[in-house]
């Protein structure tokens, strides 16, 4: 069965890695929703969050052939984690002086915030899960959206356990998931 | 690591016993290009394939010092492809180098071929001096760009104190693990920098630390899954060979007392000659192994990756086995065929903790019913043919000639399967095929390669004619190198896999198969070698004795049937269990 996971990768920050990522990803044919890349808690350490749509089996794959790459250093499966997923989106939004009180009464309800106006225009920033985004579309998309930008989600798991590198060595990790059969657990 | 051809440099330190910090401010400065060489001698290499151009004239202007031999090739595709042909038959990893753009991109072929054997190379690529680079100069190309999915890893080194690190760890990474080609690409401005050179300390990754020694949990499911089974297959591959554990594997058929099948690339881990040998599996495997295949209860796959030319329809291979795969690279576990049991690791240490945890068995009548579906392959596809040349006899006489002991490398198509299923190998790394990318033009320089690598060895190519043709221009190589190979073209006129493919499948659809070429007594002749002209099955031996008795490189061309075909073969998308022994449409006429 095919569903959404979320994939955490920490990696070497290096030249062309990003790169070297989607190139993978590509030619072995796994679909890929989301990505976003940026910096971890660790220097010269960079975190992409991924969203891929696949069987478990698939995403197995993905994982170990991510693995391959030698910049790339810890990939965890966050789908069946407790974790805050959340992406943010940027609007503008035709705000015409009659509809305004309308929209912002929406973007409170979001808990979005206005960022920027003109006189025929409201930008909205959003955080939050996806379908919460999807949801303040749905009801902002009946004023006319002139533009829209959303990052795709980023990924941490809840309460004191953290996606790090000081776990245990690689090694270990092989026989995770050879032995489970599932990529690398939060230490 | 090799030591014993340390640099001046090397020396002084080592001499002086300090630290490297204190010795690198007293070493003279060197060019990018000499610290090439000096880092290509740290890592034990002798013997480079190469091809010079404009980016890398600094370096060759390098090349006459350097304490290795550099083979001028015709075609650097032919470069990528005789440093394999150089690392499989010495276990070592071999080199090549090229100019930047056109010389870069035909060393693609070879690395895709590299990547999909896994063998350890190491290319070097000029490129144009970096403030040009992205501004599309002349012979500029992105070659770590175009390489990325057919190399382990490739770098773009920037200054020339990155050059001696970063090639002792593309060393490094080419040869551990699942071994694979490693590209460098350098700037010509960085040949030409000047910088101190020292003997790099210990290269690792952090993101880079293959499993070598196996889960012991998992060693002991196999064992335990090993000595329950009453129809046990063990699949040899090719990592059986990149881990040199052929020795150790012997001892666990012997122990185990399990029929061995091969795939394609596993030909030679283990004689073929033993009685537990029951040969090749897969498209055009033996029709007893495949049977076997379908029969086994459980299938112990060491070192292959469940290919589909050796799996045939994967619904339909071995259904009533369970499996245990052991690779060293975990990405292959699961990828192609569910497996049972995993066990991660290096081939030899897998078999060295899995020896002692099995029970000495004979599995007898597993071998006897085994025995009892021995086909006959051979009779059935040795029809008459007293005016041509057989080929399996050509391949079978070869085999004989040399007592099965030569290095062989082939092309790829019709006498590739011929010789892979009647030379007869009974030692490792004598055997060089373009496996999983199927590379023509791949026979003669893997054999110039081979011979360069392991001149106290008989190199046999074995060739098709269209395959020839693709890479002929290499005997000009053979020539000047005065290197002592035999070539065999196995010429039928036709670009005979396709054509038996088309003849097959496609209603005898002959599309542009025909295939001419020169002379080839006389495009010996004029190489300056000797040629000879084979027509009839008697002339078969008496011509493979007269080439090994020729000193230098021998052209034999077998003229034989040109609508012979390989059997038996699985026609493609079915189950290995539907192979065709013969032309069933000739069935009836018999």
């Amino acid at each position: 069965m095919k569903e959404r996971h979320t994939l955490a990768v920490l990696m070497e920050d290096q030249p062309g890695v990003l790169n070297r990522v989607v190139s993978l990803l590509r030619r072995r044919s796994f679909n890929i929703e989301t990505i976003t890349v940026g910096q971890s808690e660790q220097p010269n350490v960079s975190r992409m969050t991924i969203v891929v749509n696949g069987q478990a089996d698939e995403v197995e794959q993905v994982g170990k052939q991510l693995y391959k790459l030698m910049e790339v250093l810890k990939v965890t499966d966050l789908t069946d984690l407790s974790c805050v997923a959340h992406e943010l989106a940027m609007i503008k939004v035709a705000a015409k002086a009659q509809h305004r009180a309308e929209i912002l009464q929406i973007v409170q309800i979001f808990n979005a915030r206005v960022v920027d106006a003109s006189p025929t225009t409201l930008m909205i920033e959003a955080t939050g899960p996806e379908v919460q985004i999807d949801g303040l579309l749905t009801m902002l998309r009946g004023f006319g959206i002139r533009e829209l930008v959303r990052t795709g989600p980023v990924a941490m798991t809840r309460g004191s356990s953290a996606v790090g590198l000081k776990d245990a060595p690689r090694v270990e990790r092989e026989e995770t998931i050879v032995a489970n059969g599932a990529l690398a657990t939060v230490q | 690591m090799a030591t014993t051809t340390l640099t001046d440099a090397g020396r002084t330190a080592s001499a002086n016993g300090r630290g490297s910090h204190v010795a690198a401010t007293e070493r003279p400065l060197l060019s990018g290009s000499e610290i090439t060489c000096r880092a290509l001698e740290a890592e034990g290499v002798t013997t480079v394939f190469g091809y010079p151009g404009g980016a890398v004239i600094p370096l060759y202007d390098a090349l006459p010092q350097a304490g290795f031999k550099h083979v001028l090739v015709r075609f650097e595709q032919w470069a990528a492809l005789a440093a394999e042909g150089y690392a499989r038959a010495t276990g070592k990893p071999g080199v090549c180098m090229a100019t930047s753009g056109p010389g870069a991109t035909n060393l693609v072929t070879g690395l895709a071929n590299a990547m999909l054997d896994s063998v350890p190379i190491v290319a070097i690529t000029g490129q144009v001096v970096e403030s040009m680079i992205g501004r599309d100069a002349f012979q500029e190309v992105d070659i770590t760009g175009i390489t990325l999915p057919v190399t382990k890893h490739n770098y773009l080194v920037q200054k020339a104190e990155d050059l001696a690190p970063t090639i002792k760890e593309a060393f490094y990474l080419a040869t551990s693990g699942r071994p694979g080609p490693v590209l460098i690409d350098i700037p010509k401005s960085v040949f030409m920098q000047q910088a101190r050179y020292a003997q790099p300390a210990n290269v690792g990754r952090r993101g880079y630390q293959p499993t070598s020694i196996p889960n012991m949990r998992q060693v002991r499911l196999a064992a335990d899954a090993i000595n329950r089974a009453k129809k046990p297959l063990i699949m040899a591959g090719h990592g059986i060979l990149l881990s040199g554990a052929s020795e150790m594997f012997g001892h666990f058929v012997e122990k185990s007392g399990i029929p061995v099948i091969f795939t394609l690339l596993g030909l030679g881990s283990f004689p073929e000659s033993h009685p537990l040998a029951l040969g090749m599996m897969g498209m055009h495997g033996h029709k007893h192994v495949n049977d076997a295949l379908d029969e086994a209860d459980l299938l112990i796959n060491i070192g292959a990756r469940f290919d589909d030319r050796a799996t045939g329809r994967v619904s339909g291979f071995a259904p009533n086995a369970k499996v245990i795969h052991v690779d060293v690279d975990p990405a292959e576990v699961g990828k192609n065929i569910r497996t049972d049991v995993p066990v991660v690791g290096d081939a030899l240490e897998v078999l060295r903790l899995l020896i002692p945890e099995i029970d000495e068995r004979e599995h007898d009548d597993w071998r006897a019913w085994i025995d009892s579906r021995q086909n006959t392959t051979l009779a059935s596809a040795l029809e008459a043919r007293p005016e041509w040349p057989e080929p399996y006899a050509i391949i079978k006489e070869i085999g004989e000639a040399t007592r099965h002991e030569a290095i062989v490398a082939t092309d790829v198509g019709q006498h590739q399967m011929w010789t892979a299923q009647h030379y007869g190998f009974e030692h490792p790394d004598r055997w060089i095929t373009s496996g999983g990318l199927g590379t023509m033009g791949f026979g003669l320089p893997a054999a110039i390669g081979a011979k360069l690598g392991r001149p106290d060895l008989e190199v046999w190519a074995v060739i098709g004619d269209g395959g020839f043709q693709m890479s002929l221009n290499e005997l000009a190589t053979a020539v000047q190198e005065g290197l002592d190979i035999k070539i065999a073209v196995i010429d039928n006129g036709y670009l005979g896999m396709v054509r038996q493919w088309q003849d097959l499948f496609n209603q005898k659809n002959y599309s542009e198969v025909r295939i001419t070429g020169p002379r080839l007594d006389k495009l010996a002749e004029a190489y300056g070698i000797t040629g000879i002209t084979v027509r009839s099955d008697a002339e078969i031996r008496p011509a493979i004795e007269r080439a090994r008795a020729t000193p230098g490189p021998v052209l034999i061309d077998f003229v034989i049937e040109p609508e012979a075909n390989v059997w038996p073969i699985v026609p493609p998308g079915a189950a290995n269990s539907e192979m065709l022994l013969r032309d069933t449409r000739f069935q009836d006429m018999d």
